[in-house]
């Protein structure tokens, strides 16, 4: 008897769900799948998502309020535009990205705070992209 | 007939791991001397590379190292095990992503077979980028023919810069690797270690190289079998596998040191119900039962002008079982049978043996009722502290005077397994 070699090639396999009932056989059961799962939904990249609390009202103007729970995934390149979490000066922020012609800068989303612009000999460390962020209602 | 392809096995592993865990919330500790202490605040057991170049030695008692700690502003925080271990956690699952073949070997290493697979220099640069992009911890990538081979390039990745973290042995010519392992101390090789060094010195064994082309009967007369088993995989004849699954553990133990010396009777029968606790749920989650219980004490061995004593009694457990309840009535006979009042206990532990698997329970004629009852409770305990937290639902015991608990006076939060603990941003 020989070992057989795992190939390390996937192999893609199909499944679906169904159940088996014996009787009159119910129109919805073609038709049942799972519940909507959240974590599907909210966490693209599991191993690179974390979760952070939010202090501040710099970016209110895109909802983003004291006590929220942000989703901040490492794994996303960081586009212009993109609401980051970064470091700077050995602290977390959580800013928009602008990232145009050279010039890099972290915008807040509420009038009272000016943006930072980032120098040319400055290294902004961006940490993650922020891509929910979940504000309690109730 | 061909010959079978060289083994490429890399060892992954994390850099100053629990150090590196505490970094990733605290950006500001980049650059800085940090450690981490044991259980207890008890000793250094990770040091960032500016805490080991002050001189911070591995296992350094931490009331040794603290003056030299307050010299040199170096920060010392309590073990985060949740947090290390859902880091842990991440950094496999990612690594598992690389090979079908690969076994976790500890909380801060991965055996990755990468045989059969192209350009294994970016392939490891790869590993490496895609685990610091994701969860933010540095490891290194030693690739050898054997595990023994795979964790000695895994330290010369970690030791020389220009290695930039990789380092591949099989990419070696023959009188690479002999001038390779003429240079490193034959200590630093897996299994040998500080106290095998010494008596392989008696022999003129100071380097690997010496080791590997020393006299294999002499060895094996001298040491053992498992010694020679090293000098082969040094010589890339691979004697140790890897394994398909991981083995059932045939012996679990729990066991903790206190915080504050106890010395009475109920304080120590809850700390080993606790124990009790906490090595049934790994006894239910391998699907085992035991069949062995030992219980012991210990007074505290580093305070040898104190009185002196560590009892220990067995018991065998007639039925095979699983459920606490049962093993800790059992223990807490055991503890009457050794506990004197007039001792100060720093230490105490179950152990569980002649471990079998559940399927295989033999009836006894001396069965104790309700075996069944006691395993639908045990599966239903398991399921609420799994929901819930671990010690939501405790055996009532364990509750009474938790003064032995573990200090741990400078713990960070538990950023990643704590709701109410996530780390903060400044918006």
């Amino acid at each position: 008897m020989q070992p057989i070699p795992i190939s390390a090639v996937p192999a893609p396999l199909s499944g679906f769900v169904a159940s088996v009932h014996a009787g009159f056989p119910s129109p919805a059961a073609d038709h049942a799948q799972k519940r909507i799962d959240l974590n599907e939904h909210l966490i693209r990249n599991k191993e690179a998502t974390f979760l952070f609390r939010v202090r501040g009202d710099s970016m209110t103007g895109i909802g983003i309020y004291e006590g929220d729970t942000l989703l901040v995934d490492r794994s996303i390149d960081a586009r212009h535009n993109a609401i980051v979490l970064a470091v700077l000066n050995n602290e977390f922020t959580v800013k928009r990205l602008y990232r145009r012609g050279g010039v890099v800068r972290l915008v807040s989303e509420n009038p009272i705070y000016p943006p930072i612009q980032i120098k040319q000999d400055e290294e902004l460390s961006i940490w993650g992209v922020v891509t929910f962020n979940l504000h309690k209602l109730y | 007939m061909p010959t079978k392809p060289v083994q490429q096995l890399a060892l992954v592993d994390c850099n100053n791991f629990y150090v590196s865990c505490e970094r990733l919330f605290r950006p500001d500790l980049a650059g800085k001397p940090v450690v981490v202490l044991s259980n207890n605040d008890g000793c250094v057991v990770s040091r960032s590379n500016e805490a080991k170049a002050m001189g911070v030695k591995m296992g350094q008692p931490w009331f040794q190292a603290r003056a030299l700690a307050e010299e040199h502003n170096i920060l010392a925080l309590s073990s985060n095990y949740a947090l290390y271990a859902d880091l842990s956690n991440r950094v496999m699952n990612l690594l598992a992503e690389f090979s079908p073949r690969h076994e976790v070997y500890s909380i801060d290493e991965c055996f990755v077979d990468l045989t059969g697979m192209p350009d294994l220099r970016t392939l490891s640069y790869a590993m490496r980028e895609k685990i610091m992009r994701w969860t933010g911890i540095p490891v290194c990538v030693g690739i050898g023919p054997t595990k023994t081979l795979a964790k000695l390039a895994n330290f010369v990745a970690k030791r020389h810069p220009r290695s930039k973290g990789v380092f591949n042995y099989n990419a070696l010519t023959d009188v690479q690797k002999d001038k390779l392992l003429s240079g490193i101390p034959v200590g630093e090789v897996w299994g040998v270690g500080r106290r095998l060094a010494p008596r392989l010195s008696d022999y003129g064994i100071e380097t690997v190289q010496q080791f590997k082309e020393g006299h294999a009967p002499t060895l094996r007369a001298e040491f053992g079998v498992v010694v020679e088993k090293i000098q082969r995989e040094l010589q890339e004849v691979a004697c140790v596998g890897m394994e398909e699954v991981t083995p059932a553990r045939q012996q679990i133990i729990a066991s903790r040191s206190f915080g504050n010396p106890v010395r009475d009777v109920v304080s120590l029968k809850a700390a080993v119900a606790t124990f009790v606790e906490n090595a049934c749920v790994k006894l239910r989650a391998q699907q085992s039962n035991a069949a062995m219980l030992q219980v012991f004490l210990q007074t505290n061995r580093f305070r040898p002008e104190l009185p002196q004593y560590h009892p220990s009694m067995a018991v065998p457990l007639v039925t095979p079982t699983d459920s606490s309840f049962i093993i800790n009535r059992w223990a807490g006979h055991l503890v009457d049978q050794i506990f004197r009042p007039e001792y100060a206990y720093k230490k105490a532990g179950v152990m569980l043996s002649e471990i079998t698997p559940n399927t295989q329970r033999q009836e006894d004629l001396f069965a104790e009722a309700g075996q069944e009852e006691e395993s639908k409770l045990m599966a239903v305990l398991d399921r609420v502290n799994q929901r819930f937290g671990r010690g939501m639902v405790r055996i009532s015991s364990q509750e009474a005077n938790r003064d032995w608990e573990m200090r741990q006076e400078r713990k960070s939060p538990a950023y990643t397994t704590c709701w109410t603990e996530l780390p903060v941003v400044i918006t």
